[in-house]
Formats: structure tokens, C-alpha cells, sequence
């Protein structure tokens, strides 16, 4: 795997780690809080796809993590239907309204996209919270069942845990094919000149809508694996704080980055719950680090780590007979470079 | 190859082109010249499709092609290059070219997500065309460099080398030359008379004069919007109109 | 009958809000291409300003606002000089997203320092004046009158002096801006102050009808936003119209079609029109 971290080793070691810490502890404190790094982090990764590799900033995404978890929710709670069914129609739901509101809101450039999806994000959250009769509102919704597979119930945090890093873990995957790819280098292209893309053929319009999908789609699987692990919602989970702080994540580990999402959403979490008592305190903190992030690391952790790495490696000298060598390297450092944000 | 007819763009009460008729020759170097502001880049802009006109009729060898995206444009084989290079300065030449050869390939996302058979044929079949394009303009050795360490002149040939990656009949060249000092200036002509020779169909806006005296085989004068003159070099350096509008009254002042 | 006229006033009130707000984000917009997410937060921090001038200080109404408008203009200063002054050559994505920094770090701080509760500031002017058989309350009318004398002066500003129509030059027109020859950063310097001290007089008018509390900024900073996209971004005579119709339509709506989802409306406008028209209702065509 050429991706950042670039020795082979750390991502299966990652694995390994992360497919062992339930053996190693009980302690479902510590399961808890990796199982919310993980389901952000798949929310997250979405809305990097969108803002960070085709670059169209969406705030929208708080309000498609609401949607798909209260599509799971509202299934299986009301229409008694299967975890299964459930989940594959909250990503189907979030995937179609994603691209019907791609549709429209595409054709917008640079900052009027932004203002749009921040609109179309309060207007999800304001339906989930005044359409009492369908979400209950307020009062929250309560008394989704236990998810199950055949008869595998989800019962314990372990295996809930086990269930939401597949999903990670399949999801990373997607998007590191994706990003290495000649549809992410499409989706690169759009951030970097639009004009330039569809100079040179590429239906501009088409991949964005592609990259959308594909984000809200990640969006609204969180969120149904949200409701499925919480199994009570209320409308604040679609709330624009949530787009806020999932920015906050995206750039503390790294916009347009594989492995930033991850990072910054660890990271920061963990750094919430260390700062607890200081619940009060919180965006206090994170509001000037997001200031002084865009002002001093703009492309956050990871971008910042394979800055260092690139310059360590134009250092050496460029061999260019092994012409496999030469494509290798064109591919890292493509995505190397990719921790540039543009409007 | 390409013609225009009464080809017009107005913005809101400016005229920026008005009522065209033009027509690019298969094989030929055409080249549009005109003071700042006569409408050339306007003009490009209608013909690769950035643009929709306002009215006119712009027809690609022989098919209407007047309304249609950019995009489609550039499938059909018009490639352009921009006068700021819009490169991606933070990645690599390589990276920059391998874009320049997926309007010819199919793979979506589902055959990038599994490395169907296709999805890696036609991977490699981008970069193979990327090395050769790059070959093609003389900047093999920059394909590892990223974009923004490269000189300005490197950045104009490496435009060049992504809008040949397009396989491109007619290539739109928007002031190649701006920026660059007189010998880069007469390299960057050997590349267009190259590509000339292996049988590319260009058109060019620029303001060397000289340049264009010796590389085009036609040249169009536009002045505010309106073509004032059509001919051979020899031709436009001796018409009076043009010699007053544009070369004011020197024949063969450089412009620039 | 009296209904709709009676809706019609508070529409007038809520739009001259919306519109005071609006101006500033759509100044700032086309001074700096910088959608200020955290102008509304400047909204609310003028409405606590004027509120504890008034409870704690003893100020009357008047200086109240003085006070607070100057305030506002301070920090309005103060945040371009320190966050988007150094972003100014940053891609454009950049500011807008320490905008929302600055956003979060408002609300926190003001829920911290002064708490979630909703406070009520008492009007001075709590009479009611009979208008053509209808009741209207003394403070609406301050309202209505004072945004009009508001915007008629910054309108004198920006046809009368030479740093206003500078300004307003390069939030129309970004081209040739410079010609005049004052300084780019004196302008945004400006700009911000202005931009800022609008949002506090316009909270500070509107203390007395609405209630007071950390979270007030949001809601009117979107609506706001709504606003300047319809009336094309960077554009003056747009966001004092998008304002009028946003504020009418809303206190119509409301009164006519169900209160619930009044707060819908503006935003389900905006979806409505940028789905016909991708670059607002009054843009002209880009060249």
C-alpha cells in the first residue's frame, strides 16, 4: 500500500491493533468512545471527499447523518424492518437525496455552494425537529430495536464495535481505491480548475454529483450506524454544530488527505473527553484552533507530515530508467500534494 | 476544419464578438491577433465550448456544434490551453498530464474500486500517454518535478503536452509566448511547428508579432470585437486597416 | 384586514433587521470575497452589549446603543486585523472556514460568560401609537425609522466621501477599485467596522421586541446569508430588497400558513430560487 503511512507494515499493524484492543480490555468506556471515532470518521471521510479531493465545501453533511440515521431508525423502530434492509435503504435514502440535491446545488460555484448546503443542512435538521408525527420531534426517538443479522444480535459494544470498524474499514478502503485512482485524480482536477477540466473533457458537472453521492452516502451510513449502536436519537444529531465539528475534525487531521479524517476525529475527540469538566470550555478552545489550523497548518496533521516527507524525499536524487519507479512515485506524490485547499 | 459563422457573445450590452465568420484549415497554423480586449480569448472561449454564444453558428467539421459543453467539445478533439496555465502547482508534471487522456477512457467508480481489468488497462494507458506527450514537447525530465519548482517556460510546454494528451485534431493555443523570454519564445515556435508537422491543426492567439509572422499560414485581425482583416502574413502586414487599427502605423511594430 | 396590515408592520420590522444584517455580510462579501459565518455572532454580542449597558450600567436606551455600536466597531476591527487581514491572500475557503472558528468561539464564550437564559430587555418606549385604526407599538416604529435613517446615511457615506465610494466600488465592482488609490487594507479595515457596527445597532433596535440570548446570532446570520445570495453577493440595493421581501414574506407566511415552519420558508426560498436561477435573483451575467 503506497498510501501515507507509507511503510507496508502500519496499516495491517493499525488493523491488527484496533481488531484486538476488545480482547485486550472490557472496558466499555474506552469501546464506546472508538466506536463514536469510528462512525464520525466514516461522516467525516465522506465530507472529505466533497470538500478536501473535489473541492466544493458542503455543511450539509450533519443534516445526511441525520437523515440516514433517523431513516434507520424510523424503520426499524415503526416499520419494524430488518437492521439489514434498514441500513442498505438509510444509505440508498441519503444517496438519492443527495444527488437530487446535487443536482441543483452543483451548478453553484465556490461560495454560493457553501451557503446552499448550510441551508439545505438547517432545512434537514428543521424538518427531523418539526415533523413530530413521523420523528417525534423534540422528544426524541425512542425504542429501536437491538440490530440483527440472521440471528446474530448486536447486543454487546464488542461486537457493536466489531460491526462499525467493518464499516470503517470497508469505507477507508473505498475511498483510498477511489483517491488513487483516475476518478479521484478527476475529482482533484475539478478543485484544482474547473475550466481547465472540462477543457479537457471531463464532464465536470457529472463527477461532482459522483463525489457528492458517494459523501452523503458515507454520511447517512454513519448515521445509521449511529442510530443502530445509540438506539434512541433526538433531532440534535442533524444539527449544523455537527457539520461544524466535523470540519473541525476533517482539518485538524488533514483535509484531502486519506488518513486525515481519522486522525483529527481521534484526536479531537479524544481531546473533548479529556476536556470534559471543561464541557463549557470546548468550542472556547476549538474555535480559535480552527482559526489558528487554517492560519498556520492548513492542511492539518497529515498534510503537514507529508510535506516533511516530500521534501526528505526530493532530496534524493530522481532516477528515471525505472520507468516503474517513476510511476510509483508520480502516484505519491500526487497524493502527497494533496493537502492543498482551494476554493 | 472549424468555421464560424456571424459568430456573436454579447455580456450584458458589451459586444465582445461581433458577427464572425471564420474558418480554420486543416493542417494549417491560423493564427488571431488584435489589441487587448478585441475579443480573441472571447473568441476561444465560444469555440471550445466555455462559452454559449448569443447568436451565430459554429460548425465543426461540418457538424453544428454551436451549443454544445465543453467537455463534448473536447471529446470531439478541440484541446485548448489557457493564458494562466491553471496547472496544479502542488502536484507533479506526472500527475498534472495522467487527467489528460480520461476523457478517452470509460472506467467509473465502481471498476476503480475493485482494479477491474479495464480500469487498469486503461490506467496505464493514461500514463503511457502522459510520458509520451511529455516526450513530445521536450520535458521528459520534468515528469517527477512538481509543477511549481519548474520555470514558467516548462509550465507553458507542459499546458501543451496536457492538451495533446486529449488527442486532439485542433489545438487552441492561448497566448503561448506571454511571459517568456525571446529565445524560450523561438523554442516554444519549433514546438508548434512540430506539432504542425505531425499533422495538428492549430490556432493560436498572440501578441509576438514576429512569432506569428514567421509560424502562421493565415492570420485573423479582430478589433473590437469585429474581424477587420483575414490573409496571409504577407498580406496583413501590408493591409492599411490593420496597419492603423492595430500596428499603429508601423508595420511590423512589435506589440508587445 | 387589520391582521394583514398588522403582519405587514412586522414584516417591515423584521426586514429592516434582516436588511441592516445583511448589508454587512454583503459589504464585507464584496470587499473581501469573505462569507463572514460569524457575522450574526457580532449580531448577538451588540444585543448583550446594549442589554448590559442598560441592566447593569444604568445607560439609557440611546447611549445604550452608542455604546454598544462603537463596541462592535472595535471588535469588528480587532477580528479583521487578526484573523482575516493575515488569511487575505489564503484561498478563499480558508477564511471562510476561520470565520466559523470565530463563530464557534462567540457563542461558547457569550454561553459561558452570561448563560443560555433567554433575557428580556424592557423598551423605554412601551407606548402604542394608533396609526390609521391600526395599534403600533412606539418601538417598532424606532424600528422601521431608524434602519431607514441608518441606511440612508450609509448611503450618504458611500456617494459622499471618498473612502465610502471606494467601498462601494470595490463591493460592486472589484475592477479598477484601486484607481482612487487608498489602501486595500484601510478599506476592509474600514469595512469590518461598518459591516460590525450595523449588526449592533440593528440587534440593539431589536433587543426590546425580541429576546436576548447566545444563540439569537445564528438563525438571523443564515437568513441573512439567504438574503445576500437572492440579492446577488456584494451587492448593496440587493440585501436591503432581499431583506424587506424576506422579512414580509415570513410575517405573512407565518401569520397564514403555519408558525412552525416559518423558520422553513426562508430557506426553502432560497432552494426555490437558486434552482431557477444559479447566481441569484439580481446578478448580472459574469464575464
Amino acid at each position: 500500500m503506497r498510501s501515507f503511512p507509507a511503510s507496508k507494515w502500519v496499516v495491517p499493524a493499525l488493523l491488527l491493533v484496533a481488531l484486538a484492543i476488545p480482547l485486550l480490555t472490557d472496558n466499555s468506556y474506552y469501546l464506546n468512545m472508538l466506536i463514536m471515532i469510528f462512525i464520525w470518521t466514516i461522516a467525516v471521510s465522506g465530507m472529505n471527499m466533497i470538500a478536501g479531493y473535489a473541492g466544493q465545501l458542503s455543511l450539509a453533511h450533519a443534516g445526511f447523518f441525520g437523515m440516514g440515521a433517523y431513516t434507520l431508525g424510523l424503520l426499524m423502530a415503526k416499520a419494524q424492518m430488518s437492521f439489514l434492509v434498514s441500513l442498505v435503504m438509510a444509505v440508498a435514502l441519503t444517496g438519492i437525496v443527495g444527488a437530487v440535491v446535487g443536482m441543483i446545488s452543483l451548478r453553484l460555484k465556490g461560495h454560493y455552494f457553501a451557503i446552499f448546503s448550510l441551508c439545505m443542512g438547517v432545512i434537514i435538521s428543521l424538518v427531523i425537529e418539526k415533523w413530530e408525527s413521523l420523528t417525534e420531534g423534540v422528544r426524541g426517538l425512542l425504542g429501536i430495536p437491538i440490530p440483527k443479522i440472521g440471528s446474530f444480535e448486536f447486543s454487546t459494544v464488542t461486537s457493536q464495535y466489531y460491526l462499525i470498524l467493518f464499516f470503517l474499514v470497508l469505507a477507508m478502503f473505498v475511498n483510498r481505491q477511489i483517491v488513487q485512482s483516475l476518478v479521484g485524480r478527476t475529482f482533484i482536477s475539478i478543485r484544482n480548475s474547473e475550466e481547465l477540466a472540462e477543457a479537457l473533457g471531463i464532464n465536470v458537472m457529472q463527477s461532482k454529483i459522483l463525489a457528492f453521492v458517494h459523501s452523503t452516502v458515507l454520511a447517512g451510513l454513519a448515521g445509521a450506524l449511529y442510530a443502530g449502536y445509540l438506539r434512541f436519537l433526538g433531532p440534535e444529531v442533524a444539527s449544523i454544530e455537527h457539520a461544524f465539528e466535523m470540519l473541525l475534525y476533517l482539518l485538524v487531521g488533514g483535509i484531502s488527505t486519506l488518513w486525515g479524517p481519522l486522525v483529527g476525529t481521534a484526536l479531537v475527540m479524544a481531546m473533548m473527553q479529556l476536556l470534559q469538566s471543561w464541557q463549557d470550555y470546548r468550542m472556547i478552545i476549538f474555535g480559535p484552533i480552527l482559526v489558528l489550523i487554517v492560519m498556520f497548518l492548513p492542511h492539518g496533521i497529515m498534510g503537514a507530515l507529508a510535506r516533511l516527507k516530500m521534501k526528505r524525499q526530493s532530496v534524493l536524487p530522481e532516477t528515471i530508467d525505472n520507468e516503474n519507479r517513476v510511476i510509483e512515485k508520480g502516484t505519491t506524490d500526487r497524493r502527497l500534494a494533496g493537502g492543498e485547499i482551494d476554493a | 476544419m472549424l468555421k464560424t459563422e456571424k459568430l456573436t457573445k454579447s455580456f450584458g450590452g458589451n459586444i465582445a464578438v461581433n458577427a464572425v465568420d471564420f474558418q480554420i484549415n486543416q493542417g494549417e497554423i491560423t493564427a488571431i491577433i488584435g489589441p487587448n480586449g478585441a475579443g480573441k480569448t472571447t473568441f476561444f472561449n465560444l469555440i471550445s465550448g466555455l462559452h454559449r454564444p448569443t447568436s451565430g453558428k459554429i460548425f465543426l467539421e461540418g457538424e453544428d456544434v454551436t451549443n454544445k459543453p465543453s467537455y463534448e467539445i473536447a471529446k470531439m478533439g478541440i484541446a485548448r490551453t489557457f493564458q494562466t496555465t491553471k496547472l496544479f502547482a502542488e502536484a507533479t508534471v506526472m500527475d498534472n498530464l495522467i487527467i489528460g487522456h480520461r476523457l478517452r477512457t470509460k472506467s467509473g467508480f465502481w471498476s476503480a474500486v475493485i482494479r477491474s481489468k479495464r480500469y487498469r488497462k486503461e490506467e496505464s494507458e493514461c500514463r503511457e500517454k502522459a510520458l509520451q506527450v511529455l516526450e513530445f514537447v521536450g520535458a521528459s525530465e520534468l515528469a517527477n518535478r512538481p509543477v511549481a519548482s519548474i520555470s514558467q517556460e516548462e509550465q507553458k510546454r507542459v499546458a501543451i503536452a496536457l492538451a495533446l494528451a486529449t488527442d486532439p485534431k485542433l489545438v487552441l493555443l492561448d497566448e503561448p509566448a506571454a511571459g517568456i523570454n525571446a529565445d524560450e519564445t523561438s523554442g516554444l515556435a519549433e514546438l508548434i511547428k512540430k506539432m504542425k508537422q505531425a499533422g495538428l491543426t492549430i490556432c493560436i492567439i498572440e501578441h509576438k508579432m514576429q512569432m506569428i509572422m514567421n509560424l502562421a499560414d493565415r492570420i485573423m485581425v479582430l478589433n473590437q470585437g469585429t474581424k477587420i482583416a483575414e490573409g496571409t502574413p504577407a498580406e496583413i502586414s501590408r493591409n492599411e486597416t490593420v496597419i492603423e487599427a492595430y500596428l499603429g502605423g508601423t508595420p511590423h511594430a512589435q506589440a508587445h | 384586514m387589520e391582521l394583514f396590515f398588522q403582519q405587514i408592520v412586522n414584516g417591515l420590522v423584521l426586514g429592516s433587521i434582516y436588511s441592516l444584517v445583511a448589508l454587512g455580510i454583503t459589504l464585507i462579501y464584496g470587499i473581501m470575497q469573505l462569507p463572514n459565518f460569524a457575522h450574526g455572532h457580532l449580531y448577538m454580542l451588540g444585543a448583550y452589549v446594549t442589554f448590559f449597558m442598560i441592566t447593569h450600567y444604568g445607560l439609557s436606551y440611546w447611549p445604550a446603543i452608542l455604546f454598544s455600536v462603537a463596541a462592535l466597531v472595535v471588535i469588528g476591527m480587532l477580528l479583521e486585523r487578526l484573523v482575516f487581514r493575515p488569511l487575505h491572500h489564503a484561498p478563499h475557503i480558508n477564511s471562510m472556514i476561520a470565520s466559523i472558528g470565530v463563530m464557534l468561539f462567540i457563542e461558547a464564550t457569550a454561553r459561558k460568560m452570561w448563560g443560555s437564559d433567554y433575557r428580556r430587555l424592557d423598551s423605554p418606549y412601551d407606548g402604542v401609537i394608533d396609526l390609521f385604526g391600526l395599534t403600533i407599538t412606539e418601538q417598532r416604529i424606532i424600528v422601521i425609522l431608524s434602519a431607514i435613517a441608518l441606511m440612508i446615511g450609509l448611503n450618504l457615506f458611500l456617494k459622499r466621501t471618498v473612502i465610502g465610494s471606494t467601498i462601494e466600488a470595490m463591493a460592486q465592482n472589484r475592477e479598477g477599485a484601486f484607481l482612487v488609490g487608498i489602501n486595500a487594507n484601510k478599506v476592509s479595515l474600514m469595512t469590518f467596522a461598518i459591516a460590525s457596527g450595523l449588526a449592533a445597532a440593528a440587534a440593539s433596535l431589536a433587543a426590546p421586541i425580541n429576546l436576548v440570548y447566545p444563540s439569537m446570532g445564528a438563525m438571523v446570520n443564515l437568513k441573512a446569508f439567504v438574503i445576500i445570495v437572492l440579492g446577488g453577493m456584494g451587492s448593496i440595493p440587493g440585501a436591503v430588497l432581499g431583506g424587506y421581501i424576506l422579512g414580509l414574506a415570513e410575517s405573512i407566511s407565518g401569520t397564514y400558513i403555519n408558525s412552525e415552519y416559518k423558520d422553513l420558508a426562508a430557506f426553502a426560498l432560497l432552494v426555490f430560487i437558486l434552482t431557477v436561477r444559479p447566481t441569484g435573483l439580481f446578478a448580472k451575467e459574469a464575464r
